[in-house]
């Protein structure tokens, strides 16, 4: 089963995440936003970037680490496929990403990543998230 | 407590209240412009809501407006116009410009008859194709060096004409002519120049469009013939916006602004409407960095001219100021400005936010050009690949929503629903059999922004129109669409 659900948002996309840690809601929210992107299916692992943020909140580093991605990937063209948290807390977090240029065709140009309707909760099983895209 | 739109009340056929009783911390009504069948989609999503939302702002002035092509946003809603007191707290929100900061769209006219020219569509549609770089972070050929960038940032579509790709007349007929003042470039962090460098002269992708089209309708002969407009000449449109630039600079500011709403005591009930006084240094800031990318948004769309132009000479085998490409007007659609407007009989300085809403000027506008001071200011609307797209003049009661007007058809059916709904050679081939070739850098464009994913830009612009915020001068109907 896919760990993230689209839902419709009238002129954009939004994701909710579910996982057992708040680490892979991370991984998996970055997983959803370059499956978005592009058929991820045929990247390869081959270069390597390290990324730390900052924040205010669990919420605000995961648009912060979304952001953050995405901006890697609009100024190189690499799209990051396999994410390891290195260290995280609500205040901050260092991760190293692994990703290639995509043979596939791009789908789906994000714009940014918002603010609107924020969630990221501890639930009984673990954790959910949900991120609303700009497309 | 009941649904929002539950307190709807309606004013006439055009206009219906939200007052402000509606959602505890509005500090205005909401105004929303539609009928009842374009109401029917607005309670579809969140935008009544968001109409709630913004009517939170502090220093809001008259009303929280919506345009009749208002859908869900982030912040504010597409389709929203607030504007608040610079002199009474009034604050700026980079959620109520948006992140493609100076989308807009602007009309060419040509001397061209659809007659003389029909049998040359596909060729100039693929031509217009290979001219125009479009798509997923496409790269230009148009190119400026990291000195020049700050150039296009104070003097926006100035730097094209500098660089001979353009004429004064072009500046002329362009909102601000082309540069608004007051651009920062020390404000625009590193990373939207990295972002902005090598997308100058591209057209993007999603819902930006280059167009050539056929007018098919003239409601108002005298304004049309002041234009150089009749029935069945062709006019070229071109739809888009800052690019990385201007998404990179709105994201920064809406980031560096989260803190504000807390550090000024003010409350807004979603982040993306953080915001700050006007009048304080992240404001300034913002606004500096907001205006840089304004004017690279209007050097983009004089690019994309300039190329589109060159490709029609080639096709036609003319110049292209024999063709008669004057531009009729450029206008943007996602901005804030400061701009002087009369509250309860007063004139007050008002931080004008249009997110998804265009300016309307009305015939004697100081800020119009003379050659448009009897007509008042061309606006263009631009429908969807299928439909219609029009051009309507400014009016002396849009007063009452800042002389703004709508932008568009507004998107009613999701772009994941779209992909599901539609087919992308059952969308070719019936545009083909209504006489519109399509060129597009993707297939998932091409479903995406199917025609029946839009409200249909007839009824949108019939509420404007009956509302009397703006009037019709003609319609055009698309023939030869490049999707980016």
């Amino acid at each position: 089963m896919s760990p993230y659900q689209i839902f419709d948002h009238t002129a954009d996309i939004g994701v909710n995440i579910r996982a057992d840690t708040a680490e892979n809601i991370f991984v998996d929210a970055a997983g959803a936003m370059f499956d978005i992107i592009t058929d991820t299916h045929r990247i390869k692992p081959y270069i390597q970037i390290e990324i730390k943020q900052e924040a205010q909140g669990y919420d605000e580093l995961l648009v912060g680490w979304l952001g953050e991605l995405l901006y890697q990937y609009s100024v190189s063209g690499i799209v990051f496929k396999e994410f390891s948290i290195q260290d995280l807390s609500p205040k901050a977090m260092r991760a190293l990403c692994w990703g290639d240029k995509p043979a596939d065709e791009i789908k789906t140009e994000i714009k940014a990543v918002t603010y609107h309707e924020l969630e990221f909760r501890k639930t009984p099983e673990g954790y959910e998230a949900k991120v609303i895209f700009d497309v | 407590m009941p649904e929002i739109w539950e307190h709807l009340e309606k004013i006439d056929d055009y206009r219906w209240r939200l007052p402000k009783g509606a959602k505890p911390g509005m500090r205005v009504d909401g105004i929303i412009y539609a009928d009842e069948k374009l109401l029917s989609d607005i309670r579809k999503d969140k935008a009544l809501d968001q109409v709630a939302n913004v009517a939170f702002l502090p220093g809001i002035v008259n009303a929280s407006l919506a345009m009749p092509d208002i859908h869900w946003g982030f912040g504010f809603p597409i389709g929203g116009v607030a504007a608040t007191d610079v002199e009474n707290d009034g604050v700026i929100s980079p959620g109520g410009v948006g992140y493609d900061i100076n989308c807009g769209v602007r009309l060419v006219r040509t001397s061209l008859r659809y007659e003389e020219i029909k049998d040359k569509i596909e060729e100039l549609a693929i031509k217009l194709f290979n001219f125009v770089p479009s798509g997923l972070g496409s790269k230009g050929e148009i190119r400026a060096s990291e000195k020049e960038e700050k150039q296009i940032m104070l003097k926006g579509s100035g730097w094209a004409v500098s660089k001979g790709y353009g004429t004064a007349e072009d500046l002329e007929a362009t909102e601000e002519n082309g540069a608004i003042a007051g651009a920062d470039p020390d404000a625009v962090s590193e990373r939207a120049y990295e972002r902005g460098k090598a997308q100058s002269g591209t057209l993007g992708s999603g819902n930006h469009f280059l167009e050539v089209q056929v007018i098919d309708q003239v409601y108002d002969a005298d304004t049309a013939d002041a234009f150089g407009l009749e029935e069945g000449q062709v006019t070229l449109m071109i739809h888009s916006g800052s690019r990385g630039f201007g998404y990179q600079i709105c994201d920064d500011y809406v980031k560096s602004m989260l803190s504000c709403p807390g550090k000024y005591g003010i409350s807004v009930p979603d982040r993306q409407l953080a915001c700050a006084p006007v009048n304080s240094p992240e404001a300034k800031r913002y606004l500096g960095a907001m205006r840089s990318a304004a004017n690279y948004a209007w050097n983009n769309r004089q690019c994309l001219m300039h190329l589109a132009r060159q490709a029609f000479e080639k096709v036609f085998n003319m110049s292209w100021q024999k063709m008669g490409m004057d531009l009729i007007y450029d206008v943007a659609h996602n901005i804030a400005k400061l701009e002087r407007h009369k509250v309860h009989g007063q004139e007050k300085l008002l931080c004008v936010h249009r997110k998804g809403a265009t300016r309307a000027f009305p015939p004697g506008h100081p800020e119009l050009p003379l050659k448009y001071q009897k007509t008042g200011q061309p606006v263009i609307i631009p429908g969807d690949m299928g439909r219609n797209s029009y051009l309507l003049v400014g009016t002396e009661k849009a007063a009452e929503t800042f002389y703004s007007t709508c932008h568009g058809a507004g998107r009613v059916k999701s772009r994941t629903a779209a992909a599901k709904a539609f087919d992308a050679n059952k969308i070719i081939s019936e545009l083909r059999a209504k006489g519109i070739y399509v060129m597009a850098s993707s297939r998932g464009t091409i479903v995406e922004e199917a025609p029946l994913a839009y409200k249909d830009i007839n009824e949108v612009v019939n509420v404007v129109q009956g509302a009397g915020i703006s009037k019709k001068v003609c319609r055009m109907r698309p023939i030869g669409v490049v999707k980016g």
